[in-house]
C-alpha cells in the first residue's frame, strides 16, 4: 500500500458507523488516528456503567447521555479538527434511507443484533455502499467484506436461527437451567407484573390436550384487602407447589425422567420468619425506583453466591413484597429488564427453587442474570483488534483494492499458529433471497394460517421486515405506513385477521406473493406451497420457510454456549422464542456457525491446535499451499462449489 | 486466591469482563502491577486495554517530549502545545490514562529503566517496553530475570503496517480445563537474547518473515548507534548489505528476507493506527492471560502485517526447534 495515495482516499472519504458501543468507540477512535476526517455515526443507546469497562471513550459521569453524541466530543479531544456527525437514533428509523446510505463511501457496521444488521445489510445492497461488518463475543471476533456483486452479501450465509423451546420443556419438562429462566422471566414475572391480558401459558394443563374450558378464578390476581405476605406464599404454593402436583398426576409424563417435587413455602419458611422482615413501607421511601433490592433488604450483598433454597425462597417473597408495596404503580405494565434489580433477584430466586424441584443444579444471581439478559461476554482487547481489522479493510475498499478484500477471524486460540486468521471472502451466493431475485419458498397450511401469522411470524421475525408491503399480483393485501386512509387501514387490518385462503384474492397452494419494504427497498418474491400437517414440536410455528435459513440440527439444540444463550417465550406462537440478544456486540462469527475449520493435513510446520471449539465452526477449511499460505473456507459437506473472490 | 471479594463497584463496572474470565482472574487483574515503557502509539492502546481491565497499578516511563510522530498515532495525548508543553510523553498519558478507570493506580516515574537496579523490577509482574534499542532490551530482559519474583516482559514494536510482540514468562506453569480435566502446563521461555541467538537455519523453513527483518534493521540499528525506529530510506543499501551478511552468517538464503518487506520498514518507520490497535490489543490480552493465569499464553513471538492479514505465532526457542 503506497501510503501517500492511502492518505488522500482516506482523508477524502465520507464514512458511516453504525453502532458505538464496544466496538464503536474503538473504530471512531482509530479512523480518527488514521486519518478520516468525515464520520457520521448513529447509535440510539444510552451510556451504561456496564459499558465503562471497554467503551473507553466513555465517563461515570456519561451515564445515560447518548453514545453517538459522548463518542464524538470524546474524539474531538485529540482530533479536533475533522467532522464527526453523530445521530442519537435507531439506524432502523426512515430518515436512514436509500438517499441517507448513497452519501458514504463505505459503511462500518459495530453492531449488537441481527435486526439491525440485516436492516443496513439491504440498505446498503440498496444504495450500492460497500459494508464492512464486524462482530465479537468475548476473545472471538470477526470482519467481513460486503460489496455488491463481488462479495457475499452479510444474508447470503444462513444465520444462526432464533433458539426455540418447546413450550412444554418451559411450562412442564425443563432440564436446564436456561428453561427455569426463560419460565420465571416470561411466564411467572409477566402473569404477575406484566401485562395481565396477554396469553400465557403459566399454568401447567394437567393432561395433553390444549385449553380445556376451565374459567375458574385467577389465582394470580391479589384479592382484595388480601395480606401482601399472604399473597406471596399463595402464590409461592401455587406455582411451586400445586402446579407440580398437578403435573406429577400426569404420569406418561415422568416414565423417563426425574419425578419434580412439590416446594411449599411451609416447608421451607418458618412462620416467624417472614414476619421478621418487617414493615417495607416503614423503612423506605415510597419512590426508590429501580435501585429497590431484597438482596439488600435481606443483607445478601455477593451476586456471585450462590443461594440455597430458603435463601431464594426468602428472596422470592421479598422481591414479591417489594413490587407491590413500593413498585405498585407499575404492575401491569413490567416488562423483564436485566438493568432492574429487583425483577433480576425475584427471576433468579423463582429460576433457582423451581431448578430444586427438578433437580437442576442452582445458578448465582450474576449468572442467573447473564443468561436472562442475554449478557454478551465483552472485552475491549477484541473490540480494539476487530475495530483495527475494519479500518485496513475499510482503507482496502475505498482503495478499490478488490483482490485484498479479505474476511479476517479473530481466534481465541491458534488455528496454523494464527490467532488472526484472514480467508478470501466468498462471492455472493446466487440463491440468495437478499441479494439475488430468488425467490423463497414457504409450506403453509392456507386454509387455516392467517394472514397475521404470515406477517408475524415470516414477513417480520424471519425476512427482517418491518415497514412490510405484501402483493399478490397487482392485488394489494397489506401495508403499513402513515400516509393510509382510513379505508385502507380497515381494508388491511380486517385482512389480517382472514385466512390465506379466503383472503380478497386468495393465497392457495402454488401461489406467489411479494413482499416488499419500502424503507429497505428490498423486495423479494415467496412461492406459497399448501400443506396439511405440521409437527408441532419440531414446527411449532406451523409453517416452514425454505431458501433462507435451515433450522438448527438437533446437536444444536443441546448446545448451551452458543451465541445469546438466553430465551423468551414468544406469547403468539406455540413455542419458544431466543431473541437476538440485546446487548452490545453479539452474535459471533457469522458464518461460524456453520463452517469448520479443520485441520490442515498436509504439511504443516509442527503441531496445531484445532480452532476453537466455542467458535463451533462446522464447515471445512481448505488450504490453498501456495506461497501465500492463505487460507479459504470451503462450504464441506455439502455440493457447493468452492467460492473465491476472483 | 485470598477470599476477597470484589466490590460492587467492581462488579458491575467489570460485569461483562467477568462473564469472559470469571471473579477469580479479576481478583488477580487487580492485584498487578503493570510498567511500560515507551510511550507511541501501540503502547499507548495496551495502556488502555488494561486500564479499562482493571489491572492494580500502571507505572509509565518515557521522558520525552511529544514529537509530531507520537502525536500522530497516541490518541491519549492532546494535539494542543498550550497542554503538552513542557510535560514528557509519560506524565501526558498518566494525565489521560487515570481519566479511565478511576481504579487503576496510574503514575509516573522518571528516568532511563536500563539504569534501574534489579529491587526496583521487584515491584512489578509485567514490564512491557517498546521504542527500545537491542542492548536495552536484553538489559532489561535481564533485569526481569534476576528479581526475586518471575516479572514478566514483553517487548512491542510498530513500524509501517507491521507489529512484532515478544513474551518472556521465563518458567510458566498454568492449569486449565478440557472438559472434565484439569490439565497442568509448563512452558519455559527463553529471554531475548536467548530467542534471538537462536540459528536461523534451525528455524522451520515458514518462519515468519518478518522475524528476520526485524532482526535485520534492529542490528542496523545498533551498529550504527541510531535511536530505534530511526533508520531511514536512505539507510537502505546498509540494510540490504547487512541483511546478507546475517543471511552469510545464519547460512540461510536471502528469500528469507525480501527486500520489498525491509524496504517498507525503513520507509515508513511510524506507527499504522490500525495496526497499534491490533498489536496493542493482543499484548493486552496476553498479559491479562499472564496474570490471570486464565488461557494458553503465545510463546513466544507474535507478528502481524497488515499486508497479509496473518496474527501469527512463532515459537523461537533452541528446545522447541529440535525436531520436537
Ligand atoms: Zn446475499
Amino acid at each position: 500500500m503506497d501510503s501517500q495515495q492511502k492518505l488522500s482516499v482516506v482523508k477524502g472519504a465520507k464514512v458511516l458507523m453504525v453502532g458505538a458501543g464496544g466496538i464503536g468507540c474503538e473504530l471512531l477512535k482509530t479512523l480518527a488516528l488514521s486519518g478520516f476526517q468525515d464520520i457520521h455515526i448513529i447509535d440510539m443507546d444510552t451510556i451504561e456503567v456496564s459499558n465503562l469497562n471497554r467503551q473507553f471513550l466513555f465517563r461515570q459521569s456519561h451515564v445515560g447521555q447518548s453514545k453517538a453524541k459522548v463518542a464524538r466530543d470524546a474524539v474531538l479531544k485529540f482530533r479536533p479538527h475533522i467532522s464527526i456527525t453523530p445521530y442519537h437514533a435507531n439506524v432502523k428509523d426512515p430518515d436512514f434511507n436509500v438517499d441517507f446510505f448513497k452519501q458514504f463511501n463505505v459503511v462500518l457496521n459495530g453492531l449488537d443484533n441481527l435486526d439491525a444488521r440485516r436492516h443496513v445489510n439491504r440498505l446498503c445492497l440498496a444504495a450500492d455502499v460497500p459494508l464492512v461488518e464486524s462482530g465479537t463475543t468475548g476473545f472471538l471476533g470477526q470482519v467481513t467484506v460486503h460489496v455488491k456483486g463481488r462479495t457475499e452479501c452479510y444474508e447470503c450465509q444462513q444465520k444462526p436461527a432464533p433458539k426455540t423451546y418447546p413450550v412444554c420443556t418451559i411450562t412442564s419438562t425443563p432440564s436446564k437451567f436456561v428453561h427455569c429462566i426463560v419460565w420465571a422471566k416470561d411466564l411467572l414475572f409477566t402473569k404477575l407484573f406484566g401485562d395481565k391480558n396477554q396469553e400465557n401459558d403459566l399454568n401447567v394443563r394437567s393432561t395433553g390436550a390444549a385449553s380445556s374450558s376451565e374459567p375458574v378464578e385467577d389465582v394470580f390476581e391479589r384479592r382484595k384487602d388480601e395480606d401482601i405476605e399472604h399473597y406471596g406464599r399463595r402464590i409461592y404454593d401455587h406455582v411451586f407447589g400445586y402446579n407440580i402436583e398437578l403435573a406429577l398426576s400426569n404420569e406418561e409424563t415422568w416414565k423417563k425422567r426425574n419425578i419434580p417435587k412439590p416446594i411449599y413455602s411451609r416447608h421451607v419458611l418458618t412462620d416467624e420468619f417472614t414476619q421478621q422482615n418487617g414493615d417495607v413501607d416503614k423503612n423506605l421511601a415510597t419512590d426508590v425506583g429501580p435501585s429497590v433490592s431484597a438482596m439488600a433488604f435481606l443483607g445478601m450483598n455477593n451476586p456471585q453466591d450462590i443461594w440455597s433454597l430458603m435463601e431464594n425462597s426468602r428472596i422470592f417473597l421479598e422481591a414479591l413484597k417489594l413490587f407491590f408495596t413500593i413498585r405498585g404503580k407499575e404492575i401491569g405494565n413490567l416488562s423483564f429488564d436485566k438493568d432492574d434489580q429487583l425483577a433480576v433477584e425475584f427471576v433468579t430466586a423463582a429460576a433457582n427453587i423451581r431448578a430444586v424441584s427438578f433437580g437442576i443444579p442452582l445458578h448465582s444471581l450474576f449468572e442467573a442474570k447473564g443468561i436472562a439478559g442475554n449478557i454478551v461476554h465483552a472485552v475491549a482487547t477484541t473490540n480494539a483488534i476487530i475495530a483495527g481489522l475494519i479500518v485496513i479493510e475499510a482503507i482496502k475498499v475505498l482503495q478499490n483494492d478488490t483482490n485484498s478484500y479479505r474476511m479476517t477471524y479473530c481466534l481465541e486460540h491458534p488455528s496454523r499458529k494464527m490467532l488472526l486468521m484472514p480467508v478470501e471472502p466468498f462471492e455472493p451466493i446466487k440463491s440468495c433471497y437478499v441479494c439475488s431475485e430468488t425467490p423463497l419458498l414457504l409450506e403453509i397450511n392456507t386454509q387455516r394460517s392467517k394472514l397475521r401469522d404470515f406477517v408475524e411470524k415470516i414477513v417480520k421475525a424471519k425476512i427482517g421486515m418491518s415497514f412490510p408491503l405484501i402483493m399478490h399480483g397487482s392485488a394489494l393485501l397489506y401495508e403499513v405506513g402513515d400516509d393510509l386512509d382510513e379505508d385502507m387501514v380497515a381494508n388491511y387490518a380486517a385482512n389480517l385477521e382472514k385466512v390465506l385462503s379466503e383472503l380478497p384474492s386468495p393465497v392457495t397452494g402454488g401461489t406467489m406473493l411479494t413482499v416488499e419494504d419500502l424503507q429497505q427497498e428490498f423486495s423479494c418474491n415467496i412461492n406459497i406451497k399448501h400443506r396439511e400437517e405440521f409437527d408441532e414440536e419440531k414446527e411449532p410455528e406451523g409453517m416452514l420457510l425454505l431458501g433462507w435459513t435451515q433450522p438448527f440440527s438437533a446437536a444444536e439444540k443441546d448446545n448451551n454456549r452458543s451465541i445469546g444463550n438466553g430465551a423468551s417465550v414468544s406469547n403468539a406462537s406455540s413455542s419458544t422464542t431466543a431473541e437476538a440478544a440485546t446487548d452490545d456486540e453479539i452474535e459471533i462469527i457469522h458464518s461460524g456457525k456453520k463452517r469448520k475449520l479443520s485441520e490442515d493435513s498436509k504439511k504443516t510446520d509442527s503441531g496445531i491446535s484445532k480452532v476453537d471449539d466455542e467458535t463451533k465452526i462446522s464447515k471445512q477449511l481448505e488450504i490453498l499451499d501456495d506461497e501465500d499460505d492463505l487460507v479459504m473456507l470451503n462450504e464441506g459437506g455439502t455440493d457447493k462449489k468452492k467460492k473465491r473472490l476472483l | 486466591m485470598d477470599g476477597e471479594q470484589l466490590t460492587a463497584q467492581e462488579t458491575a463496572l467489570y460485569d461483562r469482563q467477568i462473564r469472559v474470565w470469571g471473579a477469580d482472574a479479576q481478583r488477580r487483574l487487580s492485584k498487578a502491577h503493570i510498567l511500560v515503557y515507551g510511550m507511541k502509539g501501540t503502547v499507548a492502546e495496551f495502556c488502555k486495554n488494561i486500564v479499562l481491565a482493571g489491572v492494580g497499578s500502571l507505572t509509565l516511563v518515557d521522558d520525552r517530549m511529544v514529537t509530531e510522530e507520537v502525536l500522530s498515532s497516541n490518541f491519549l495525548i492532546p494535539p494542543d502545545e498550550n497542554l503538552y508543553s513542557g510535560m514528557t510523553l509519560a506524565e501526558l498519558c498518566c494525565n489521560s490514562l487515570k481519566d479511565f478507570n478511576p481504579m487503576v493506580r496510574v503514575s509516573v516515574e522518571k528516568g532511563d529503566l536500563s539504569s534501574f537496579g534489579v529491587d526496583f523490577f521487584d515491584n512489578f509482574d509485567v514490564i512491557v517496553v517498546s521504542s527500545c534499542s537491542l542492548a536495552a532490551k536484553k538489559l532489561i530482559n535481564k533485569k526481569c530475570r534476576t528479581a526475586s519474583k518471575r516479572v514478566a516482559f514483553y517487548t512491542v514494536d510498530c513500524r509501517d503496517s507491521c507489529g512484532e510482540i515478544f513474551v518472556d514468562l521465563q518458567d510458566y506453569r498454568y492449569s486449565k480445563k478440557k472438559l472434565e480435566e484439569t490439565i497442568n502446563c509448563h512452558l519455559q521461555y527463553p529471554s531475548f537474547e536467548e530467542a534471538i541467538s537462536v540459528p536461523w537455519k534451525t528455524l522451520p523453513r515458514k518462519v515468519s518473515k518478518l522475524y528476520f527483518a526485524t532482526r535485520v534493521i534492529e542490528k542496523f540499528e545498533e551498529v550504527e548507534g541510531r535511536n530505534p525506529g530511526e533508520a531511514s530510506t536512505a539507510d537502505l543499501p546498509g540494510v540490504l548489505k547487512l541483511k546478507k551478511e546475517l543471511c552469510d552468517a545464519h547460512s540461510l538464503n536471502e528469500s528469507h528476507v525480501p527486500d520489498n518487506l525491509l524496504e517498507r520498514l525503513v520507509t515508513n518507520t511510524s506507527e499504522f493506527p490500525p495496526v497499534c490497535a491490533i498489536i496493542g490489543g493482543i499484548l493486552g490480552q496476553e498479559v491479562i492471560k499472564a496474570i490471570s493465569g486464565k488461557g494458553d499464553p503465545l510463546k513466544n513471538f507474535f507478528f502481524f502485517d497488515a499486508l497479509d492479514g496473518k496474527g501469527i505465532i512463532e515459537d523461537i526457542s533452541s528446545d522447541s526447534n529440535t525436531g520436537k
